[in-house]
């Protein structure tokens, strides 16, 4: 390697760990993805500077450079603010996908020229990179509604057969070394990619997050091992760079959750433990003491309220009632309330989603408070409007050591004067859990679509004069 | 063996720094983090090209190599966009927020 091409990696490396850090702070987030996407681009060009590749080399980068980028370019700009959970995890599956192809290539066609340290990155690169994909793949499947979690895999079972895998893998692994290109290669291949779906598939979708966030850590170390089956040490970096990253925003993710990675990776699915019905909308035994209300009520009580906080979860973005959400508070500030929003760390499906999809609305930033922050300001808040979220308010989690919730953070909304829980039905929550909330005194329900009940709110309260009175104020 | 324990050593450093890069992270940033970690890690688009680089005309080694290409740039070029795209929305939001 020549001074120019070292210097350019070096310079990339810099580069690529100032933008992961800047991608931590809201300021200078953007211009950090920039700085290391242009980061990347140097890396690239580095590296054919230094390869040279033939024309038949350049008719494949051609190739691929096509298919991959028009690919990505599209579904970035298509997919759905809502769908971004499930965006993360289909594009990191094809980083792990690109890992193992590269050792798969080695593997068969090069294995001459590696030595014994090559032949284990070969292992670590396949085995990281097969699971990475499978797994990838299964969390969005689950995460589009396309997989259910499947009775089978909640039984004790599901561990004898990933510790089979496990084994397997391992003893294709051990085994390759001195037969690189023959069956423990193909061993290893369908022993880590079965794994990674017997991994996954028993996760209950509430986990998701967490388990999308490890495997973009293993998707590094994915890329470290194909550093070392290629011979970069500008790929070794910055995978390791990535895979301890990730391991640390997943650790920041469980304690958001309360839950232990561990009980994430092997506890299964919560609802299925409770013994409810995991995804199965509808199942209104156990409560027995709901009230519901019309939107005209709701909004009498709006109407005088003074202190309003809406409770956002994933139902608001399915029902793409944000905008409506938006129009609602301009009124009710227009009428003299004091409007904010309380954001859980892991509201909507993933830690933070809920702030993308509220910005995307034209919410104020500041008006966006955060549980530790919101949760002492609930006793004197008057009406508290929760929007498709559930277990996030659910007071079990607080105070009924039985609950599969038990030790989760929540937003105390109960403790609020007058809480009104805006659903479509009495379905349990994305855990599967029932909601002790529902049943208080000052709770009630208002039956519908978030969105359409958003707008009957918005016209009831027109309907009182109340953006009237603020345009004669103005 | 200089080139493996010099490789090792970067193993354990690119590490360490990973670990220190991310310490305290707003809630609101997880998701267009993990994205941009996301779009980071598709850097294997470098082993791709290496191995395409490489092939010497095997086709079969051209064809796996450019798969991989492909499948590494999706992860690259889609995760640095639509990550823009998330924090896009954050950004130029200081000002009109009086109500």
């Amino acid at each position: 390697m020549d001074f120019a091409s070292c210097a350019i990696d070096l310079v990339a490396v810099l580069l690529l760990a100032l933008g992961l850090k800047g991608l931590a702070k809201v300021r200078t987030a953007r211009s950090a993805n920039g700085l290391a996407a242009l980061a990347m681009g140097l890396a690239v060009a580095g590296l054919l500077l230094q390869l040279q590749p033939g024309p038949a080399a350049w008719l494949w980068i051609a190739i691929g450079s096509a298919a991959g980028g028009i690919a990505g370019l599209i579904t970035a700009q298509r997919v759905p603010m809502t769908a971004m959970p499930e965006t993360v995890a289909l594009f990191n599956g094809c980083g792990g996908m690109a890992s193992l192809l590269v050792a798969l290539g080695v593997a068969l066609f090069q294995h001459d020229q590696t030595d014994l340290v090559g032949r284990i990155s070969i292992d670590i690169s396949v085995f990281v990179g097969a699971i990475t994909f499978s797994g990838s793949i299964v969390a969005m499947a689950k995460l589009q509604g396309w997989l259910d979690t499947p009775d089978w895999t909640q039984s004790a079972m599901r561990h004898g057969l990933n510790i089979s895998l496990a084994i397997a893998s391992l003893a294709a692994g051990l085994a390759l070394p001195t037969d690189p290109a023959g069956w423990p290669l193909w061993g290893l291949l369908l022993a880590s990619t079965l794994l990674g779906i017997g991994v996954t598939l028993p996760i209950g979708g509430a986990d998701m997050p967490v388990v999308i966030s490890l495997l973009n850590s293993y998707s590094g170390v994915a890329a470290a091992a194909a550093g070392f089956v290629v011979g970069s040490q500008l790929l070794i970096v910055a995978g390791a760079m990535v895979g301890a990253a990730g391991l640390i925003l997943t650790q920041v993710m469980c304690t958001a959750m309360n839950r232990s990675l561990l009980n994430v990776l092997f506890g299964g699915a919560l609802g299925a433990k409770a013994g409810g019905s995991v995804g199965g909308g509808g199942d209104e035994a156990g409560y027995t003491r709901i009230v519901s209300c019309s939107p005209e009520e709701c909004a009498m009580a709006l109407e005088s309220a003074e202190r309003v906080v809406f409770v956002p979860g994933y139902g608001l973005a399915v029902a793409q009632a944000q905008h409506a959400l938006r129009e609602l508070s301009k009124l009710l500030e227009a009428n003299g309330a004091e409007v904010s929003y309380a954001i859980h760390p892991v509201a909507g499906r993933m830690p933070g989603h809920m702030n993308v999809l509220l910005a995307e609305a034209d919410v104020p930033y500041e008006q966006l408070i955060e549980m530790d922050t919101i949760n002492p300001e609930f006793p004197r808040t008057d009406v508290v409007i929760v929007l498709g979220a559930n277990d996030v308010v659910n007071p079990d989690a607080k105070t009924d050591p039985t609950s599969p919730l038990y030790g989760m953070p929540v937003l105390e909304v109960d403790q609020a004067r007058q809480v009104f829980v805006v659903k479509r039905s009495l379905g349990a929550g994305y855990a599967g859990i029932a909601n002790a909330l529902f049943e208080l005194p000052q709770t009630a329900m208002v039956f519908g679509d978030a969105k359409a009940v958003l707008q009957q709110l918005c016209t009831e309260l027109r309907s009182q004069g109340v953006g009237a009175r603020a345009r004669v104020a103005a | 063996m200089s080139t493996l324990s010099q490789a090792l050593w970067v193993l354990l450093l690119g590490s360490l720094l990973g670990l220190e890069l991310i310490g305290k992270v707003p809630p609101t940033l997880h998701t267009p983090l993990m994205s941009g970690a996301n779009a980071i890690s598709g850097i294997t688009v470098l082993a791709s090209l290496t191995l395409i680089a490489q092939a010497d005309g095997n086709g079969a080694l051209l064809l796996l190599g450019g798969l991989s290409l492909g499948f590494a740039l999706f992860n690259v070029i889609g995760g640095f966009l639509v990550t823009d795209r998330m924090l896009a929305m954050f950004g130029g939001r200081k000002s009109g927020s009086g109500g």
